[in-house]
């Protein structure tokens, strides 16, 4: 206690320590006046009095020193005293200090940025029980790498498995739901019962779904996400028990989710129902449309689980070869699906935020690097009036210290920007598969990461005029004055990092440039139809209403009538499923008058109405498309799509031909009236499949998708589409309402390219920038060491060329050295994000050609500045300097 | 060399707070002379070394100073115990006692040895 006391006023010593030195001055000078006072009493002469006094004290700054070191902590002053050395040294050096903290902070501050991303992303933990045992569990396909489940498989696999203590299934789902704004459509889930238990998650109000409440007889219950409690009831703690109708079915609230739970697959669902599998598709072994979650026993391996789940897979193969057949099995960390595509973009951008502060970081070291070459004169005139090595170099890790602590403040604050327009530029759609993104933030684990760089920051800095700061400098630093020799040492340095500043340059480019030209060759694909002018929303009718085939069919057309009547509308089409959503939502099928071994020809199925075509504006190659009056009553028609033409009627004509379903059901047999040029089901950097196109008519539904051409600006025109459909019947929910282009442009493919492209590209820039400054910092600094030199050869008669070309062959054996090796490093590099370029290899010609020709051009112009100073060097002012 | 200026340190300490113990509030020109009067002028120190130590007992709450008038209207710092410091002289006392015994029984001649 009384040792920490005196630590504290010690410390609290290291301040206002002139007004201590002065009243220990009066203390000593009265104690020197009281023993004087003695000494003449006894007879001495007042100066003997005094200089035996003195004696006795044992001096007088002896005793101040000692006096001094016990007030304070030795150590600390003597810190304090390099840290305002420091700051006399920054201020008077203003254009240094504000360069290398902008610096420190860009690059500190990009990096925490993208790292705060990846840590909600990849590191945070998700918010389940023992997160690492949950896997994902679902069928595979030859084509599909990962599957959906039919209710009977799963109810299999379940049973059968002996590697998971618990396995269940989810859906996504949405619900119409009656609010004060009207019918509303809501994002929800039908779960297993087991479905939380499995995840470790127990509800924050009310109670989990029970065993076997997702049984056809069990109440129909839900339990509310965290958000839709607040926001639709209020957060009011009454509404367990309560009652409220999904989608025309009364439901009672049993439940509500804690606030962190999150589940990105079936992004921001808000009621959580069960199964209930009661429908036709349920109990269709073929109708595949669950996913499951398992949960590992303990020290089970995935391998273990994979060949477990595939024996399952094999067993029902050989049992139900009809909907089975090719069926495999595939597990995943949970994580990996939640987190899906992103986790490559961001360890990329993590990548380029490292490149770019590595490459500031360097560029910083070097104009560190000419600074301790400007003080070798007063590091030695220091050395020599005894300051230790120790001492010396505790003033450059101060003077690190203190540029990378401003920097890395700076650069928090920064981040902290950045992630807030970040996270604002993501679209609400592409948000909603990343809710684990909604805690982004400073917390500790990116502090930490915030620190280790700026620990390593601060030894780079030091190190540098360390490394310099040799025994031989003292002689020499006195001696030479301030150029010399050690300038060309300082260049050799000087020139290696701007090689690597040049190669981290390259590698950024390249990597910009890459993802830029998959972007564009992305753009460039074609999606099949127009997607300019196109207004698209989903519509669904409560089937109550409508449960009658006539009647669903009637408001179909009612729908399209009104809306085709609006001004600036040309043409109007409805959709089970729009274009450029997903691949999926398949039929199998089996032709007419062919040989059939039991295969499964798996087709994307898409049911239009008759304008649909015309609307999109998409191609027809033969035959016809659809007319309004090809109903239920009429024999069933499709429009097959291209690549169906070219893979099952290869050489043949395909109009007229008919297939149906695996049995040939006579109901099922159609027959083919068009082929159309494909058009892209699923995004546009995804295969197309074959398809094939049937009148909605033929199957009237109460849910589709509205397109609508137009001539006019689409946004404007959006809520007069929906207004004029809801007139139709109040009771129908409109939802998604959008344009084609930004559905283009907000989806996640686009999206996330562009997103990417544009931050690398910002960070190649930003390298780009740096690598050019720092070589021309060398190239500068070296015609200033080598003034005298050149003066020489031009006294001697040299001529200008000959002095531009000496200058610039020495940036150029730099710039080539950087592009050389640069080129190496990004092709490696590419390599490893070859999954995120579309139709461009990581070697790229073009773009390697066009980056080295910018870098080279770059840093040709970054030194034609210095070496057009040395041209026009006087000699006899440069001979008279030295 | 070093131990045994921690020795010189812990008992010059002592002997201050002794010394304000005895003599009540004084300053350091007194307390040195004090010091050096007690021991019979076989201890001869530096008047200098005592200032540290004095700054030290009052980082540690044993005495405080204070600025005041010398017996010869000189103006000097007083330093003074204070209660804690009171109750640690006790202490300390009692260790040194105890510390010099024990010491001195290495030092007793040994009985019924020749």
């Amino acid at each position: 206690m009384r040792q920490l006391r005196a630590w504290l006023l010690r410390f609290k010593g290291l301040f206002g320590k002139d007004a201590r030195d002065r009243d220990f001055a009066e203390e000593l000078e009265s104690h020197l006046q009281m023993h004087i006072d003695d000494n003449i009493r006894a007879g001495m002469s007042p100066q003997e009095a005094r200089r035996v006094a003195v004696m006795k004290l044992g001096g007088v700054d002896q005793t101040k020193e000692a006096y001094r070191d016990r007030a304070t902590i030795p150590f600390f002053e003597s810190v304090v005293q390099d840290l305002r050395f420091t700051f006399r040294q920054l201020r008077k050096n203003p254009a240094f200090t504000v360069t290398a903290i902008a610096m420190v902070t860009l690059g500190i501050g990009a990096s925490v940025a993208i790292f705060a991303f990846v840590d909600a992303a990849l590191i945070k933990p998700l918010p389940y029980q023992d997160p690492s045992r949950l896997l994902f569990v679902t069928e595979k396909t030859p084509e599909l790498p990962s599957a959906n489940l039919s209710y009977p498989d799963y109810l299999d696999w379940k049973k059968l498995n002996r590697v998971f203590d618990s396995m269940d299934a989810y859906t996504q789902r949405s619900y119409t739901l009656s609010t004060s704004a009207g019918m509303q459509m809501v994002d929800g889930a039908r779960v297993s019962d087991g479905f939380f238990s499995t995840l470790g998650v127990n509800p924050l109000l009310g109670r989990n779904f029970y065993a076997g409440e997702d049984l056809p007889e069990a109440l129909r219950t839900v339990i509310l996400s965290y958000a839709s409690w607040q926001k639709r009831f209020g957060g009011k703690q009454e509404i367990i028990g309560q009652s409220i109708t999904l989608t025309e079915i009364p439901y009672t609230i049993v439940g509500v989710l804690p606030q962190n739970f999150h589940f990105a697959p079936v992004e921001n669902a808000e009621f959580w129902t069960t199964l209930h599998a009661t429908s036709e598709c349920d109990q269709r072994r073929s109708c595949r449309y669950l996913s499951a979650i398992a949960r590992l026993k303990n020290g089970m391996s995935r391998d273990a689980a994979l060949a477990d789940v595939t024996r399952i897979a094999k067993d029902l193969e050989t049992q139900y070869l009809d909907s089975n057949r090719n069926i495999g099995a595939t597990v995943s960390p949970l994580s990996d699906v939640i987190v899906g595509d992103v986790k490559p973009i961001l360890l990329l951008l993590l990548g380029g935020a490292g490149l770019l502060l590595l490459i500031a970081c360097v560029n910083v070291a070097s104009l560190l690097l000419v600074r301790s070459e400007t003080r070798r004169r007063e590091l030695a005139v220091r050395r020599a009036l005894g300051a230790t090595r120790a001492r010396l170099i505790r003033q450059f890790v101060i003077e690190g210290l203190v540029l990378v602590a401003a920097g890395t403040v700076v650069g928090l604050v920064l981040s902290h920007w950045a992630m807030q327009i970040l996270i604002r530029l993501i679209p609400t759609e592409m948000m909603a598969g990343m809710p684990y993104l909604n805690d982004l933030g400073l917390n500790p684990r990116v502090l930490i990461f915030a620190l280790t760089l700026a620990v390593f920051a601060t030894a780079l800095f030091s190190l540098s005029p360390i490394f310099r700061l040799t025994n031989a400098d003292v002689r020499e630093g006195m001696a030479e004055g301030t150029r010399g020799t050690a300038g060309r040492v300082w260049t050799r340095i000087g020139s290696k990092l701007v090689i690597l500043e040049l190669t981290t340059a390259m590698v950024l480019l390249v990597g910009a440039g890459l993802l830029g030209k998959s972007f564009y060759r992305l753009l460039q694909v074609d999606p099949g139809f127009d997607t300019t002018h196109l207004i698209t929303m989903s519509v669904r009718a409560p089937v109550s209403a409508y449960d009658k085939d006539e009647q669903a069919l009637a408001l179909q057309r009612e729908i399209v009538d009104q809306v085709k009547t609006l001004p600036g509308v040309t043409s109007v089409a409805l959709t089970r499923q729009l274009p450029l959503d997903f691949n999926g939502n398949t039929d199998w099928i089996r032709f007419v008058g062919r040989a059939y071994n039991g295969e499964h020809n798996d087709v994307n199925v898409r049911g239009v109405s008759s304008d649909y075509f015309a609307t999109l504006q998409a191609r027809l190659l033969r035959g016809r498309t659809f007319t309004d009056s090809e109903d239920i009553t009429k024999p069933k028609v499709v429009v097959i799509n291209q690549t169906l033409a070219n893979k099952y009627y290869p050489g043949e004509d395909p109009i007229g031909q008919r297939f149906g379903d695996l049995e040939l059901n006579p109901r099922s047999i159609k027959e083919i009236v068009g082929v159309v040029d494909d058009i892209r089901e699923g995004p546009l950097d995804s295969e197309i499949w074959p398809g094939y196109y049937y009148p909605i008519n033929q199957h009237p539904n109460v849910g589709y998708s509205v397109v609508v051409r137009t001539s006019r600006r689409e946004e404007s025109l959006i809520p007069t589409v929906a207004d004029a459909i809801r007139r139709i019947d109040s009771r129908i929910t409109i939802s998604s309402q959008t344009t084609m282009t930004a559905r283009v442009n907000q989806g996640p493919t686009v999206y996330l390219r562009r997103s990417s492209t544009w931050l690398v590209g910002g960070f190649a820039a930003v390298a780009l920038l740096l690598g050019v400054v720092g070589l021309y910092g060398v190239i500068a600094y070296s015609v200033t060491q080598r003034t005298r030199e050149i003066g020489v050869r031009i006294a001697l008669g040299a001529q200008h060329s000959t002095v531009y070309r000496l200058i610039l062959k020495e940036a150029g054996a730099l710039a080539l050295a950087g592009i050389v090796i640069g080129t190496g490093c990004a092709i490696l590099a590419a390599s490893l994000m070859r999954k995120l370029l579309f139709g461009t290899p990581p070697w790229d010609v073009t773009t390697l050609v066009c980056v080295a020709v910018v870098l080279g051009a770059c840093a040709l112009l970054a030194s034609f500045l210095p070496a057009r100073r040395a041209a026009s060097v006087d000699p006899i002012s440069a001979l008279r300097a030295e | 060399m070093s131990t045994r200026n921690e020795i010189w340190q812990g008992t010059l300490a002592l002997m201050i707070l002794k010394t304000l113990d005895t003599l009540g509030p004084l300053h350091g020109y007194g307390i040195a002379r004090r010091i050096e009067q007690t021991s019979g002028d076989r201890l001869s120190l530096n008047y200098g070394t005592l200032y540290p130590s004095l700054l030290k007992l009052e980082q540690e709450g044993w005495i405080v100073s204070e600025w005041g008038v010398s017996e010869n209207n000189r103006k000097a710092k007083y330093y003074k115990l204070t209660r804690a410091g009171r109750k640690q002289l006790e202490r300390e006392a009692k260790e040194w006692n105890q510390t010099t015994a024990i010491v001195a029984r290495f030092f007793e001649p040994v009985e019924g040895q020749s």
